[in-house]
């Protein structure tokens, strides 16, 4: 009980902060995060540079500042994209059955077949790497989950006798999905984009850190993280502040998702 | 009464749950039990009843504790035992049989091994010794060749062969105390006599006292002589059974007799006129998908229906489960194809897409069993009328003054309409789907178990409700029911079915008083009654005679 109440304060706290600062970066940065600065490079965190300076004296603060609002925005748009169209083929697949199921089910089925890292490398390797690429490639890769949730739920839920009576009322199909099945299959799909977000994030980051991510100079945590690399044993801080970033933001998504989860999942509703 | 006299003693007895210190699932209970007596606990859903029945052999469920009072087993408390001595006594002394026979039994361990287990745990025998004690108890239960069925594992058997293993492992170890959860409800009628019919006699080869729960009154009355009725966590009323029912004292027992359903009185209708639903040799196939080898697999679970449903008429069918009521209602709904055969509607065949399609789809309205399943758990119960008339030709203020109407209709306030489902009880959200099914004004209704789930006194107003509007509307129903109380009580004809088929149909007074086919005579037996004489009730058994009880 109390337990859950912290992991809620703390993750929506992290959350928070963290969407504070891809807000900020996108409004104000202290430096510009792009502006090369070879007299002041690889500095230690101090009081001009709160968090140092990196290989080519960039602020590393104004980095992460910004790498947050590209993650944070490519978090989202891949997660909305990822839960729209599988809300869609899902319900189509569950509701219809027949041969419809059979063929999403079998794409369905193929994608997950794929680690969702490896299928995005691929996808990448076809469409380029520019943050629209990372998007489509990452929303496919992720995709196939949601189909799957909504699909279940949609085939215990068109059993039920209020879609039943949907029907009985002369409603057709169209309307009794957009009124009584999607809304009430919505549940288990907020838990997964929840958790969908952490993954998201990570993947983006190893994308980034594997240099098939945003491009540079545009920063991104992952890719921070990747040119950090060589400068381990002199500039630690480089590393650490990235890592830190990815760390403390999955911590919170993860911890703010158990919130969720048990918000929303009927089964953990005890009494 | 002495406490050699007495098996089982509970006093003063408070349940509640842990989280809640005020809070009390059962206040203030207390009853003895002799050795050897069979007592009926009778009360509705939420009566605290079940918990009472596991509270005695300390098998409550985590969240809810013991506030006060004491049991005693034999003189003993039981609070007082050590965990050691407590696990001796659950088996040894006392025994449960819960309702769901599918659930109880561990599904991945055979029928034999689970009957080994209480032997092993509690009594000293070698393995060849207690195989014998297994083969002789499963044939005491009417399991037919037992040694062949040791290694078959509970979905090989069925729902009655189930509970009959349940009551087997139950009775093993000769308990002084079996405790019967509901067990025979998850049962068809035929079944449940057999099963409490047996129940009734182990316990009583053995002189093993039983406590019976149930819901159902009659049935109780029928082999206990004692009853206690339990209402909100109090037990308002107990004794001798006859005493009960002939001058019930607590005003609760009266209104469950009064519950109790009755023959409704005869109408007469007219044949010359084209009846508004017919059937024509309906057949409906199940066919389930076979793998990429095994092939698809059919079962004809309606095997060529025919009736007929008069305007204003109200047609029962009756069945036991898997007798393809059910398939008759949705397939006659045009919720799931059938696959030969014809339903007409005003005399005009119909089919999807046909031109009377429209006019059938919304004249033809259903009522369902589960009042937590049939409404849209998102949308307010204004939401849910207003959707039923969608179709309809009428402007805003026209349906906002039919929803006013229908809701006064089926006995809700207008503060209701806000609601959502979840905020209300079950009997009110059944008068919801009743309300959605009629606002309309279809000419025809299919209620399919609607009052099944319902706790008997609310059942009684529902069932006032339906007849009351059926009258009112003048639609014509198919009343689908495993309760031949209720059908009896609402049915103009009735139609008996059975593996698909219809065995008999007839006028209801016909059917209940003059069966012709051997099936609806043993279904009629099965179930006893409880026929109002004067102030209080009698208990009446079709067919064969009551030998005990009252």
């Amino acid at each position: 009980m109390n337990l859950g109440r912290t992991n809620k304060y703390l993750g929506g706290l992290l959350i928070a902060f963290f969407l504070f600062s891809a807000l900020l970066g996108w409004l104000w940065t202290p430096y510009d995060p792009l502006a090369l600065d070879l007299r002041a490079r690889l500095q230690a965190p101090g009081a001009a540079h709160w968090l140092g300076t990196d290989e080519y004296g960039r602020d590393v603060l104004s980095r992460l500042m910004a790498a947050a609002r590209t993650s944070v925005t490519i978090s989202a748009l891949t997660v909305s994209f990822a839960v729209a169209f599988g809300i869609v083929l899902g319900a189509l697949s569950g509701y219809a059955r027949g041969w419809i199921d059979r063929v999403v089910m079998l794409l369905t089925d193929t994608l997950l077949a794929f680690p969702s890292i490896l299928l995005a490398l691929a996808l990448l390797s076809i469409l380029g790497a520019n943050i629209w690429g990372v998007i489509l490639a990452l929303g496919l890769a992720y995709m196939p989950t949601v189909t799957r949730v909504v699909r279940g739920a949609v085939m215990s839920l068109r059993e039920q006798e209020f879609i039943e009576a949907s029907r009985l009322m002369g409603h057709p199909a169209g309307y009794t999905l957009r009124a009584h099945v999607i809304p009430n299959c919505l549940a288990p799909v907020i838990v997964i984009a929840t958790s969908m977000f952490g993954s998201v994030l990570l993947t983006e980051s190893a994308l980034s850190f594997l240099g098939l991510g945003v491009p540079p100079p545009a920063p991104t945590w992952g890719n921070m993280l990747a040119g950090a690399r060589p400068y381990m044993s002199q500039a630690s801080w480089l590393g650490i502040f990235p890592g830190l970033c990815i760390a403390l933001t999955l911590l919170g998504i993860n911890l703010f998702g158990d919130y969720v989860r048990d918000r929303f999942d009927p089964r953990m509703k005890g009494l | 009464m002495t406490d050699q006299d007495t098996l089982l003693s509970v006093e003063a007895l408070e349940l509640g749950l842990a989280d809640l210190p005020e809070n009390r699932i059962v206040r203030g209970v207390g009853f003895d039990i002799r050795p050897g007596e069979m007592v009926g606990l009778v009360g509705e859903s939420g009566s605290g009843k079940t918990m009472l029945g596991r509270a005695i052999i300390g098998l409550q469920p985590g969240g809810i504790v013991e506030r006060g009072g004491t049991i005693r087993l034999r003189g003993r408390d039981i609070a007082q035992m050590t965990p050691r001595e407590r696990r001796k006594m659950r088996g040894e002394d006392v025994a449960i049989v819960f309702q769901e026979p599918m659930t109880s039994l561990n599904p991945s361990m055979t029928i034999g091994r689970q009957l080994d287990e209480p032997l092993r745990t509690h009594a000293k025998l070698g393995a060849a010794e207690r195989r014998a004690r297994i083969l002789q108890m499963m044939e005491r239960v009417g399991i037919p060749s037992p040694a062949d069925r040791l290694d078959d594992y509970p979905h090989e058997f069925s729902g009655g062969m189930r509970q009959r293993i349940m009551l087997a492992s139950a009775m093993l170890l000769k308990p002084a105390l079996l405790i019967a959860d509901e067990p025979t409800t998850a049962l068809d009628a035929l079944v449940q006599r057999e099963v409490l019919e047996l129940m009734v006699e182990m316990t009583r080869e053995n002189g093993t006292a039983l406590i019976l729960i149930s819901h159902d009154l009659p049935m109780v009355a029928r082999y206990c002589e004692r009853i206690m009725v339990m209402r909100q966590g109090e037990l308002v009323e107990q004794g001798e059974t006859r005493r009960i029912l002939a001058q019930p004292t607590h005003d609760y027992t009266r209104k469950l007799l009064a519950a109790m359903p009755e023959r409704g009185p005869l109408r007469s209708f007219e044949d010359a006129e084209t009846p508004l639903v017919e059937l024509r040799d309906l057949k409906v196939e199940y066919v389930s998908r076979g793998g990429l080898l095994s092939r698809a697999n059919r079962k004809l679970a309606l095997k060529g229906a025919s009736l007929s449903v008069r305007r204003g008429e109200v047609v029962a069918v009756v069945g036991a489960s898997g007798s393809g009521k059910t398939t008759l209602g949705r397939a006659l709904a045009h919720l799931i194809p059938h696959s030969g055969g014809e339903i007409l509607f005003r005399g005009n065949p119909v089919a999807r897409g046909s031109e009377g399609w429209m006019d059938f789809r919304l004249n033809c309205q259903m009522i369902f069993q589960d009042p937590f399943g049939s409404l849209d758990p998102r949308f307010t119960i204004r939401r849910a009328l207003a959707e039923a008339l969608y179709h309809m030709d009428i402007g805003a203020q026209e349906k906002d003054a039919r929803i006013r109407r229908i809701v006064a209709e089926v006995g809700l306030e207008e503060e209701h309409l806000d609601r959502l489902p979840h905020e209300m009880s079950g009997g009110q959200r059944q008068r919801v789907a009743i309300a959605r099914a009629i606002i309309s004004e279809p000419d025809f209704v299919i209620a399919d178990e609607a009052v099944s789930a319902l706790d008997v006194t609310v059942r009684a107003q529902v069932l006032a409700l339906l007849a009351d509007l059926q009258k009112r509307h003048g639609f014509s129903s198919l009343f689908i029911s495993h309760d031949l109380g209720v059908v009896e009580q609402l049915a103009d004809r009735v139609v008996v079915m059975r593996d698909g088929e219809i065995v008999e149909a007839g006028p209801r007074n016909r059917i209940f008083d003059a069966p012709e086919s051997d099936y609806t005579r043993a279904l009629l037996s099965a179930i006893p009654t409880l026929k109002r004489t004067g102030e209080g009730v009698e208990l009446s058994w079709r067919g064969s005679a009551p030998e005990a009880g009252a």
